[in-house]
């Protein structure tokens, strides 16, 4: 068995929300130590929940990704509770400092002389009033790596300007390009695939530069503005207008590149869909043999690729009269056995119980002192000979004081008595936050 | 040889469409040598899609290719043969890292899977990326962007209760499986570097998209919890303001909510009919008469305003919102362009395009100047005379189909 990849690292975590807690989660999967800074004094709206302290009154009225916490209670602590939290914090250590006093801010350095990376997604006005900068850190520890991922990157007319992802992918043309092209963007909901390319490259820049920091020993500012990280994705929309002028409009579930049928059509029962692509003449082939062979699909309209292109708004009008009479994973397997690429559109039940899933062990077993018991999604990837686990389940805030200041700070007990005096260390948000 | 980030690690990129190729052009573009292994005569079938330059099909004009392949090279190499076998082996010699997302299976039946490749490197780093994995009941499936979103992603969710899920934009989700397999690549080559081990990964897509950030993880992770299914509503979050909301020349996106309240209170210019504090119980969110009332007087607010006035006010008051900008809009924004960000690359075919830049940047460590994707076959003198063949050895691998 070897080690862990990043075993050694220590990665300390300021950030907040989805971009930045992605990747520090990427990170502590691969072994790193990564020891999120929180403060018992505020509340960092979206990153241990919405509220503080939601009721179970509102929290019923909520959608599941936000209310959805243990039976829909809120619990003593609902910030150790809340899925929105739970979900990207395994395998971190939490723990707790005031930064808004100079004390806080002499803790934050001695961890920081004992670290190798240190991650922040703020709005960069918030770390310049904490007086949190590159030169600062260089001084401290002269080969630290800082990563900073604002919404718009560190120079600029949108430098301090807040966004989440679904906000950063307006300004860079994402929700334009997705939709219902005969309805309105009001009828989208929003993703996240800012968060998502944030976290993973950011992962990616940490791990780059420390493999340089170790051949060179140069420390790094690595400075990525989401939503310049996100353009790539958007790559050939892009490539069209500085190639052609051409403003791409929105093309629902259809294939930019002319696979047709592509879309997504109604199965039997209450709200069930399945997923269809077609980009050959073999796989057309195909879907017309598992319809067994109607004969609207033999009329020169959908006689080829171009034809079926064209003619797509009536091609799904007849196919959604067939794929209604069956399940969507029924259809999916009679599909794929003629070659067709097919596949249901999966609800979390759907995932829970999918068999190619529990093959894999993609769930996850955990307990959560606060939680409870329950499965958990998995890892992004795979390694060989490394197992991917819940090392550890979803940090609770301050679980880990006692280890970070006692055993990576060496901070006395009599120290460690005063900073909880002082209001540094503790488990509970202030009683005045909501 | 200037001192780049990844200018000490040598990639073999088996790669072809949009997942494995964006794996690899965040090595090449900091850095590292990526040699692109294509099949002669055609290449990665990439290079037939659109967009092309100037709309002309031609396996040099794809706007899809040219943007996921620069500062790599490409050499043809025929695997179905013993002798492209054999000179890949060699070729493996030299690298840290190989990357191929054929179907699960096909680097077996290539003589080339990775017990015997780390066989010939025993710290090599292998990344494989397949649709569902490499093992598993749907192994040998197929899909397409839209079916990985829909199975691993959380489609179910997105649109409007009555009629279908969407999916998002473009190539997205394969564009984010393969940033996702590149930060795996790079981390397992530090164990590689580090431990002197090799190993090999293997990206599901669709597991990339059920352990992503993009709700997934945070919905299912709610069902556990609670039993209930993430709906499919328009907009942010049920409540208001929320979503895509039109204004006097087009729309802007807003998060808000009871969370929030304050700043959307702020934003408005804190009017009095706002202060009271219905606004603020635990179900004023979710009340229909309440929501009707506060948009007879936000959608004209709305109206009368630009969306760049609504965006200014809103992070006056710390909103969370943005513009809707299309590519055009995107290409001619002042903060992108004063920030440097577009980057011209002069190629053959289409002269010099703008492309977009790289995701980050870096204080301490050159990053390399852009080359232009390569040409079919480009580099195959190049590449292969350093592994010792003649010109007249490359003339009769030519002659027998191996490159």
């Amino acid at each position: 068995m070897s080690k862990l990849p990043l075993e050694g690292i220590r990665i300390v975590d300021i950030t907040v929300v989805w971009a930045g807690t992605f990747a520090t989660q990427v990170m502590a999967d691969l072994g790193a130590e990564v020891i999120k800074v929180e403060n018992i004094h505020i509340w960092q709206t979206l990153t241990r929940g919405m509220q503080a302290r939601p009721s179970k009154e509102l929290i019923s009225t909520q959608v599941p990704m936000v209310g959805g916490y243990p039976d829909r209670e809120p619990g003593d602590r609902p910030w150790n509770r809340s899925p929105l939290h739970n979900s990207l914090y395994r395998n971190k250590l939490s723990v707790t400092v005031d930064l808004r006093i100079p004390k806080g801010m002499e803790i934050l350095k001695r961890l920081i002389q004992k670290s190798d990376v240190i991650y922040e997604n703020n709005v960069p006005e918030t770390m310049e009033k904490l007086g949190i900068t590159y030169d600062w850190l260089k001084e401290i520890k002269e080969d630290i790596i800082f990563i900073r991922v604002p919404a718009y990157g560190l120079s600029g007319p949108y430098k301090n300007y807040r966004a989440l992802g679904v906000h950063l992918e307006s300004v860079i043309g994402h929700n334009v390009v997705r939709g219902y092209p005969d309805m309105d963007p009001s009828s989208n909901s929003a993703v996240y695939m800012g968060d998502y390319v944030a976290g993973v490259q950011g992962a990616f820049a940490v791990m780059a530069v420390l493999h340089y920091r170790n051949r060179t020993g140069k420390g790094q500012l690595v400075e990525m503005a989401q939503a310049e990280g996100a353009m790539p994705m958007l790559g050939e929309m892009i490539m069209d207008y500085t190639m052609n002028n051409r403003v791409q409009g929105t093309l629902g579930n259809r294939d930019m590149h002319g696979a047709a049928p592509c879309g997504c059509y109604r199965c039997k029962g209450e709200d069930r869909w399945i997923n269809i692509t077609v980009s050959s003449d073999e796989e057309w082939r195909g879907l017309c043999k598992v319809m067994g062979n109607p004969s609207w699909a033999q009329e020169e309209r959908f006689s080829d690729q171009l034809n079926r292109a064209k003619n797509q708004d009536e091609l799904d009008a007849l196919l959604e009269k067939w794929t209604i009479n069956y399940d969507s994973y029924e259809l999916m397997h009679l599909l794929q056995k003629e070659g067709v690429p097919a596949g249901p559109v999966m609800t979390a039940p759907d995932c829970f119980n999918d068999p190619h899933l529990k093959e894999r062990g993609f769930f996850h077993r955990v307990s959560h002192p606060e939680a409870g018991t329950h499965l958990y999604p998995g890892f992004l990837f795979r390694i060989s000979d490394i197992p991917m686990e819940y090392r550890k389940p979803p940090c609770r805030m301050g679980e880990h004081n006692e280890y970070v200041y006692k055993e990576v700070l060496e901070v006395s007990n009599e120290e460690y008595t005063q900073l909880e005096a002082e209001g540094h260390i503790g488990m509970d948000f202030d009683p005045h936050i909501r | 040889m200037p001192d780049e980030l990844l200018s000490d690690v040598k990639v073999l990129d088996l790669t072809h469409y949009i997942a494995g190729p964006y794996c690899t052009k965040l090595f090449a573009d900091y850095g590292a040598d990526v040699i692109k292994i294509e099949r002669p005569g055609t290449g990665d079938p990439a290079r037939q899609l659109s967009p092309f330059f100037k709309d002309e099909p031609h396996p040099e004009k794809s706007g899809l290719f040219l943007h996921l392949n620069t500062n790599k090279r490409s050499i043809t190499l025929n695997l179905k043969t013993d002798t492209g076998q054999e000179i890949f082996k060699e070729l493996v010699k030299e690298a840290d890292i190989v990357v191929e997302n054929f179907r699960p299976g096909v680097m077996a039946n290539f003589g080339l899977d990775f017990p015997v490749l780390k066989g010939i490197k025993p710290d090599l780093v292998m990344t494989s990326i397949s649709n569902f994995g490499q093992n598993g009941p749907y192994r040998d499936y197929k899909a397409s962007e839209l079916i990985l979103y829909g199975m691993g992603g959380e489609m179910y969710s997105v649109g409007v209760p009555e009629r279908h899920p969407l999916k998002q934009g473009g190539n997205v989700v394969q564009y984010e499986a393969g940033a996702a397999a590149a930060a795996a690549t790079m981390g397992v080559l530090f164990s590689s570097r580090l431990q002197g081990i090799g190993q090999h990964v293997d990206v599901s897509i669709m597991e990339t998209q059920l352990a992503g950030v993009d709700r997934r993880h945070a919905t299912l992770l709610a069902y556990q919890y609670c039993g209930d299914i993430q709906p499919r509503i328009a907009g942010w979050m049920p409540g208001y303001p929320s979503g895509a909301i039109p204004c006097a020349d087009g729309y802007v996106e807003i998060a808000a909510g009871a969370a929030l309240w304050d700043r959307v209170v702020k934003m408005l210019g804190e009017p009095e009919f706002l202060k009271d504090p219905k606004w603020t119980t635990p179900t004023a969110q979710t009340d229909p008469a309440l929501k009707e009332e506060f948009e007879t007087f936000f959608i004209p607010w709305m109206m009368e305003r630009t969306k760049a006035e609504v965006w200014q006010a809103g992070q006056a008051a710390r909103v969370f919102c943005g513009p809707l900008f299309t590519s055009e809009d995107l290409l001619h924004d002042q903060h992108f362009n004063e920030r440097g960000f577009w980057e011209e690359i002069e190629h053959p075919e289409t002269g010099k395009v703008k492309y977009p830049g790289r995701p980050f940047k870096l204080s301490n460590a050159p990053t390399p100047p852009r080359r232009p994707a390569p040409s079919l076959g480009q580099h195959n003198e190049e590449v292969f005379s350093d592994l010792g063949y003649s010109s007249e050895e490359l003339v009769k691998l030519r002659d027998r189909g191996v490159i």
